[in-house]
């Protein structure tokens, strides 16, 4: 599918981390900066500073990713060779006007504005072009934007290290067997991002795989990612509503039982300790001879995974009311359920949507470990498998991608629940 | 365990809390503890009553045992002629504690009157209940808001209003206002004599603080620890009208004199 490596994209991603160095750079030489600054008898203000050393990372990060777009979808085919060059120049010409521009109007601030106005307690506003570029949108989460950014960077930078050490082997191999003569450097690049096969796919590899399997696959289609997710995604639902009403049922007996607490907490915490790869097999097996096939089972598979974090967290939760919220209630005369409903049952609500937080995840995993040992012909669990046998990573990459997105999805949407419930208890929440 | 009430003293309608030889042993590890060492005391419809003394002198437990959160171990106590239990399931008694114990996710209109819902008060007289008592303790603008937006003076306001949101005749107050700076407390204080007058309510306060309790009471329990006994009551002289600055008169020191004696008197400054 990828015939030759997009040499303007790597260029782009190659002036993007320099750029990045150079604000590592930067970094170093701030202090120098400050200690002149102080020198001449001027407050210098770091913030100014940092502003620009925030925005060469955030540039740096939009060529790295502007360079790796390129490359995908020049692998799609999608991009003339023309238009890619076209990108390639006007990219390279805004950020260098921009950089040169803010630098300069930095200058200015520093050598020309501070100096007249004295050392200001507020920054003096920041250059121009930043204004238009960067006035709020990034400002208010820049806190989190550029971690973020910076570490999938980072990622990145180490996947494509490893996809051109880890497939040049073959590449070797394969030169060896025609008695031709090795790859040189660039063609070893463009070669071990292509394989059909390879040990470790590149990034981009995936990403167009995941592309084909979701947009231009129907979704009723046996090759659709879609499809296959939508098989997992029900299961784990499935398991999750289940686990979590069997785990809230537990905690509710723990708490107000004391024989159930002896006796049944023992138990959940053992049943945690059996690997579920060993239980998975024995559970879809059995269902099987009672003539239950299917979703059930793996549904089951996700219940034993996730009701586990649900009575914990709840045992945890519905115990949390302090003494004096409890001998209040008593002092009313509050029955079992009012003491239940008015006070057990709202404090646990923080511990519950935790728990659940934990519990939407590993439901996708028992759903997909439960595709694993009968050799489902749907899921993502399917797909894994028959990846495996075929040799097929891209496939197998693919469809770990999609499981993941799914359980940051549900992660997420569990998250939203929980802020949306703390938010309509009336209570100050920093979850995201 | 607990015996009957009455024992041999007659019951007196205008008497609400009377005990007689009313003792309360924790068995711990280390051995008995004496939370309670035959105590006798009377309490009359709508006395001020302080109880002071040192830590570990058992006045926050008389306090529970007329809650019926602690059962006694021996001696009798009766609440409006009643076992503490039996007063309790009349909801006799409105409790504050020394952590204002709202609840955060509901609004302060609807932590006072969570206890209403508890005791199944119609919507209507809830919500009239909940403007009266939100006026009694001068909160009124403040019924949306959430716990967490108020102050702790007017935090510990709203469990005041929450513990008179059902109309019992008696207050049980523990420390109420022991976690709080003394402007504040100085403020609740007065707010509180003032509360009495109107309401006329049998008031019992724990309290750490002499001039607190000198300034609130009608009658001031002196207790000591190990084990917890009474050492002396004091009827106050006080006049009922109140305002800060008699804490300065020859009266008042006088008995905060008398009190600090009974607290020495019951070795509470030894250690």
């Amino acid at each position: 599918m990828l015939n030759s490596l997009s040499a303007t994209g790597l260029l782009i991603d190659i002036l993007g981390a320099l750029l990045i160095a150079l604000v590592v750079l930067n970094t170093a030489s701030k202090s120098i900066l400050r200690n002149s600054a102080a020198h001449m008898g001027y407050n210098y203000d770091h913030s100014i500073s940092q502003i620009t050393q925030r925005n060469d990372t955030i540039l740096g990060i939009c060529l790295i990713i502007v360079g790796f777009s390129l490359q995908f979808l020049e692998a799609l085919g999608y991009v003339a060779n023309f238009f890619s060059k076209t990108i390639f120049i006007s990219t390279i010409v805004i950020s260098a006007s921009y950089f040169f521009l803010r630098h300069a109007l930095a200058a200015y601030q520093i050598n020309v504005l501070i100096p007249k106005h004295g050392s200001p307690k507020k920054p003096l506003g920041y250059p121009i072009v930043e204004q238009v570029f960067f006035s709020n949108g990034l400002r208010s989460n820049s806190g989190k934007t550029i971690p973020v950014l910076t570490v999938i960077a980072v990622i990145v930078a180490i996947w494509y290290a490893c996809v051109v050490w880890m497939n040049a082997p073959f590449e070797y191999d394969k030169a060896e067997r025609a008695k031709t003569d090795p790859p040189n450097f660039s063609q070893l690049i463009s070669n071990t991002m292509a394989q059909e096969r390879p040990v470790l796919p590149a990034a981009h590899q995936v990403f167009a795989e995941i592309w084909d399997t979701t947009v231009n696959k129907k979704i009723t289609s046996k090759r659709s990612l879609i499809y296959h997710s939508w098989i997992t995604l029900s299961a784990t639902l499935l398991g999750f509503i289940i686990g979590t009403v069997l785990g809230i049922l537990l905690a509710v007996g723990i708490v107000h039982n004391r024989a159930m607490d002896r006796s049944v907490m023992p138990w959940v915490i053992a049943s945690q300790t059996i690997p579920i790869l060993a239980v998975a097999p024995m559970i879809i097996v059995t269902l099987n001879a009672v003539g239950l096939t299917g979703l059930i089972p793996k549904a089951l598979i996700s219940t034993y995974l996730s009701f586990f974090p649900v009575v914990v967290g709840m045992v945890k939760g519905l115990r949390s009311p302090d003494n004096s919220q409890l001998d209040l209630l008593h002092t009313w005369y509050a029955s079992k359920p009012q003491i239940f409903w008015k006070l057990r049952w709202p404090s646990s609500m923080p511990f519950l949507f935790t728990s659940l937080k934990v519990a939407v995840a590993i439901s996708l995993v028992g759903a997909i470990v439960g595709e694993l040992p009968t050799g489902a012909v749907a899921g993502l669990g399917a797909r894994l498998l028959a990846g495996s046998y075929y040799g097929q990573t891209i496939q197998i990459w693919s469809a770990l991608f999609m499981a993941a997105a799914l359980a940051a999805v549900l992660v997420m949407i569990v998250g939203f629940a929980h802020s949306y419930v703390l938010k309509r208890m009336g209570q100050k929440v920093e979850i995201y | 365990m607990l015996s009957p009430v009455h024992g041999k003293q007659k019951f007196y309608p205008m008497t609400v809390i009377s005990a007689n030889k009313l003792s309360l042993t924790f068995e711990t590890n280390d051995g008995p503890v004496h939370a309670l060492s035959e105590v006798d005391l009377d309490i009359k419809k709508g006395e001020f009553v302080s109880f002071i003394g040192p830590s570990g002198c058992g006045k926050t437990t008389f306090l529970r045992v007329i809650a019926d959160l602690e059962k006694p171990t021996g001696g009798t106590i009766s609440v409006n002629g009643m076992t503490p239990e039996e007063a309790r399931m009349k909801r006799a008694y409105g409790y504050v504690f020394q952590a204002a114990s709202l609840f955060p996710w509901r609004t302060i209109e609807k932590n006072i009157s969570l206890p209403l819902e508890i005791m199944g008060y119609s919507r209507s007289e809830q919500a009239e209940r909940v403007n009266r008592t939100l006026e009694l303790v001068e909160l009124s603008n403040f019924g949306k808001k959430y716990p967490w937006q108020l102050s702790g003076g007017m935090q510990q306001r709203a469990s005041i209003a929450r513990a008179l949101a059902f109309d019992a005749d008696l207050l049980l107050m523990d420390e109420p206002f022991g976690a709080l700076d003394e402007i504040v407390r100085d403020h609740l204080n007065e707010q509180l004599i003032k509360l009495w007058k109107r309401t006329n309510k049998t008031i019992c306060f724990v309290t750490h603080s002499i001039p607190e309790a000198v300034y609130l009471s009608t009658k001031i329990v002196v207790m000591s620890p190990r084990p917890g006994r009474v050492t002396d009551v004091i009827d106050s002289t006080l006049p009922n009208e109140r305002p800060l600055e008699i804490r300065e008169s020859a009266e008042f020191l006088k008995i905060a004199h008398r009190v600090r004696e009974g607290l020495r008197a019951g070795h509470s400054y030894e250690e």
